[in-house]
């Protein structure tokens, strides 16, 4: 009982003995042409992240060459007497983080923390689809909430705040409405949804009897959380601090927007003030000479350097737990 | 004899979890009070002449955006011939190709990639091509985005890629198919519903992006025919409007920021239905 | 030595019309000798030799991981999309050295079930119609002849006759598997190689595929593993007993069965281990 049409070496044999010969060589070839397309653009990303530190570390080195290591601890800023120093952006830079992860931890992994052991699965997935829907805000919108709706809310909040604590050095002076303070609540907003959604996954890969053994013992749900998830959990919940953290030097619009473009170094973070990407953002266009450009570009060097150090280190300790969890 | 569980820890698990409750609101809260005002204000000020014309001169009424929509529309037409296709191939490589050492490394050097801030990229691409093109253009700016769109590209190829099961690799290639056929008419058709999303993803992402396009596109108060001129882009057009001292300019502002919203949340949700539908279907194998 | 096996009774197979000892030692379709497998540095099958005659169906039993589904594998080289996976000695197929052909074209002369059927999430037509197509048929009417053809073999042909265009995925688990059948009998192979077919699916199941395989026995020679003796001693002409990756006994099913020759094969089919 064969089949009416005929496939395969038997069919049309004069044709398919030459075609084999053919498809032999053709499939040989597309298979190897197929594994070089696909290896080379792997290897043509390597190859542009190598070129990406290389154009930054070039077109600095007249900035590097001229202040050295004096860069980073230099607190002048003046294109006009060609005195480049970065100390007012990394100050600004490390408050406005420091101050939006004060903001956004306790809210984050408490979120997180509900999210992961206490809600309900679909009511779970259905609020973290809208925090990831959060996280999908470009960051120009919240910059643009953060002038015409935030300052404003601010301006009236602070004058009630500065009266219950404004005899402490880091809420004197005048408030008036951009500034470091601003910035910090702004890119509280940002890096939240992040902390939220990575830490809930890395409590959900906490294994489930290690919850039911607490449980088990007498414990209370939160005792359990508290008590043995959480420990286990948090390598990988500093993890996402780190990358909320990375994310939060390297935000440029919402911040510039808000923080008010003042390179001084001031003790309140009622003053306006500058961080390194809002600096960058600002000024690089309309950089006069190579020393200005290549200053900026040797700032841009060290949100570089500092992202990704601070992206692998975070990147290793979401591993960390993950891998604790034998998932 | 069990003692009851004392009042005290009752009150802690009650009080910690209402506390994160209220955390959870809270986060929640700040989304639809950013959807709220963005709703209200740009809807306020939205209008026909905001699809349509130039924007005007400083201190004349009635301009719009009509050349930022369509500077928008290019870059990232561009973006996505750059990084979409560098990136999808790379991630067939992990999947399917792969090699022990070199697909941890890339694995690695893209990871990193993505944690580069958006502003170091603007800068990579002008030092590329607007320094050596002496000119700013919709080129560099579309360049500088598609380099951003690589690492997402690759790693929702390779995931969906490999979440196909050996089973169907097998059975491709045991009716004779080669390697790469039965790749591309078997893999690839069986992952497509989750690349496709994971790639609306990245372009919704991607267009939101202001401060690559800033010394790239930079932009224009015109027309900008070509690839080789300064292009205005919806978000640069937000950023440089609010700052402005001009209320007629912030309300544009905010009817560029609904816009750009409503496309970034629409693709977003659009996306991430598929991909959820694509989860359930699966389920049936 | 055991007389009466009782399940033999049960068989609706052709007796050994000329299925003799002697066809074994005739020119056979599949040949191995000396076959040494290793995983990375485990020994899988140790010095496999034996001759598969031209359309006959031969069987594999043994108790699992004796190596008899990595034994199959090796007569269309699926194992080689496996890391670290070695072979040691010859296997031939119509005398030529398969390691020599292209695999391609190996594949399409010997064709391959598996055990969980993997149908591709495409249309039932377009299931069937892969491999043609992807081996250079274009034309529609072709096509078309093709997969009805495939379909009546597999007896399944008017179940989907009207459904040829929805999901695969739709067909209930028997369907499927043979869906899977009539995929690989679509390139027409002169081989058709089953790993434990019906091990997944209801004994209604698994007698309809049993029956079709009695169907197309005589126009392909069939090589099946199984875990199931009786499965094995309903369908097959020959009969390989495999234990720790050495071939033990292989000889005409009735004699496997009713007179083994080897204790170890004795023990087996009655029971006293596997």
């Amino acid at each position: 009982m064969k089949a009416a049409i005929v496939i395969g070496p038997d069919a049309r044999p004069s044709r398919r003995a030459s075609g084999i010969i053919g498809l032999l060589r053709r499939t040989l070839n597309m298979d190897r042409f197929a594994y070089g397309l696909v290896s080379g653009c792997a290897a043509c990303i390597i190859l542009l992240t190598v070129l990406l530190a290389y154009e930054l570390w070039a077109n600095s080195a007249l900035s590097r060459m001229k202040f050295g290591w004096h860069f980073f601890f230099t607190n002048t800023w003046d294109p006009i007497a060609g005195q480049f120093g970065a100390l007012p952006f990394i100050y600004g830079t490390v408050t406005t983080t420091v101050l939006a992860l004060l903001l956004a931890i306790p809210l984050g992994v408490g979120a997180a923390i509900f999210l992961a052991e206490l809600a309900p699965p679909r009511i779970s997935d259905a609020m973290t689809f809208l925090i990831e829907l959060l996280a999908a805000v470009p960051s120009v919108i919240i910059g643009l909430i953060g002038i015409f709706v935030l300052i404003p809310i601010l301006q009236r909040i602070v004058p009630v705040l500065k009266s219950v604590i404004g005899f402490l050095p880091i809420f004197s002076g005048p408030f008036y409405g951009v500034s470091i303070f601003s910035a910090g609540v702004v890119l509280a907003f940002m890096i939240l949804p992040f902390i939220i959604s990575i830490s809930r996954e890395v409590l959900l890969s906490a294994p489930r009897d290690l919850r039911e053994a607490a449980l088990a013992l007498g414990a209370t749900k939160w005792e359990s959380t508290w008590q043995v998830v959480i420990p286990f959990a948090r390598t990988g919940i500093i993890g996402s601090i780190f990358l909320a953290m990375a994310r939060a030097l390297g935000e440029t619009m919402a911040v510039t927007m808000v923080i008010g473009n003042s390179p001084k170094i001031m003790a309140s973070l009622l003053a306006p003030g500058y961080s390194i990407a809002s600096v960058i953002a600002n000024e690089f266009t309309e950089a006069t000479g190579d020393l200005y450009l290549s200053a900026l570009v040797e700032l841009a060097l060290v949100l570089f350097c500092l992202t990704i150090v601070i992206n692998g280190a975070a990147r290793l300790l979401i591993l960390m737990t993950e891998k604790k969890g034998g998932r | 004899m069990k003692k009851p569980l004392s009042f005290r820890r009752k009150a802690i698990n009650a009080i910690m979890f209402s506390a994160t409750g209220v955390c959870t609101v809270l986060s929640i809260g700040v989304l639809f009070f950013i959807l709220g005002f963005l709703l209200i204000q740009g809807g306020k000020f939205l209008s026909w002449n905001f699809f349509t014309k130039l924007p005007a001169p400083v201190g004349e009424a009635g301009g719009g955006m009509a050349n930022a929509i369509v500077g928008s529309g290019k870059i990232l037409l561009l973006a996505t011939l750059v990084g979409v296709p560098i990136g999808f191939l790379a991630g067939v490589f992990l999947a399917e190709y792969g090699h022990a050492a070199f697909s941890s490394v890339v694995r690695f050097v893209t990871d990193l990639l993505n944690g580069v801030p958006s502003i170091v990229m603007g800068i990579f691409a002008y030092t590329l091509i607007v320094l050596r093109m002496k000119h700013f253009s919709a080129f560099a700016g579309g360049v500088a985005l598609g380099i951003m769109m690589i690492p997402i590209a690759l790693r929702s190829t390779d995931e969906f890629l490999r979440a196909v099961p050996a089973s169907l690799r097998e059975g491709a290639m045991a009716l004779g198919a080669a390697k790469w056929k039965s790749i591309v008419t078997v893999i690839i058709p069986a992952a497509i519903n989750g690349i496709m999303s994971g790639m609306m993803l990245n372009l919704a992402r991607v267009a939101g992006e202001t401060a690559p396009l800033l010394f790239t596109a930079l932009s224009n108060q015109f027309w900008s025919p070509g690839w080789n001129q300064p292009t205005a882009s919806l978000p640069v057009m937000i950023y440089t409007y609010a700052i402005a001292p001009y209320p007629d300019w912030h309300r544009q502002a905010w009817a560029a920021g609904f816009i750009l919203l409503a496309m970034v949340f629409i693709v977003n949700i659009t996306a991430r239905t598929i991909i959820a539908s694509g989860m359930s279907n699966k389920s049936r194998l | 030595m055991k007389s009466e096996a009782p399940w033999l009774a049960q068989k609706a197979i052709v007796e050994s019309d000329k299925a003799t000892a002697a066809e074994i030692n005739g020119s056979p379709k599949l040949q191995a000798s000396g076959l040494d497998f290793f995983y990375g540095n485990n020994q899988a099958l140790h010095g496999i030799s034996l001759r598969i005659p031209a359309l006959k169906t031969t069987a594999f039993i043994g108790p699992s991981g004796c190596g008899k589904s990595t034994f199959l594998r090796t007569f269309n080289r699926m194992n080689e999309t496996l890391r670290h996976a070695r072979m040691q000695g010859e296997v031939l197929l119509d005398g030529e050295n398969i390691l020599e052909m292209e695999v391609s074209q190996l594949r399409l002369r010997v064709g391959m079930v598996f055990q969980r059927s993997n149908p591709f999430p495409k249309s039932v037509f377009d299931n069937v119609a892969y491999g043609p197509r992807v081996n250079g048929t274009r034309r529609k009417s072709d096509l078309e002849e093709v997969v009805e053809t495939s379909l009546q073999r597999a007896a399944l042909w008017d179940e989907v006759k009207d459904h040829l265009h929805k999901s695969a995925l739709e067909l209930s688990g028997g369907q499927q598997q043979r869906l899977c059948i009539a995929r690989a009998m679509a390139v027409d192979p002169e081989v058709l190689l089953l790993d434990e077919p019906c091990s997944a699916l209801d004994p209604i199941a698994t007698a309809k595929i049993e029956e079709l395989l009695f169907q197309i026995r005589n126009s392909c020679t069939l090589v099946i593993v199984t875990h199931n003796m009786q499965q094995a001693a309903r369908v097959a002409d020959f009969t390989g007993f495999f234990l720790l990756g050495k071939l033990i006994e292989y000889d005409t099913t009735k004699t496997i069965f009713e007179r083994p020759k080897i204790q170890a094969t004795e023990d087996y089919i009655t029971g006293r281990f596997g």
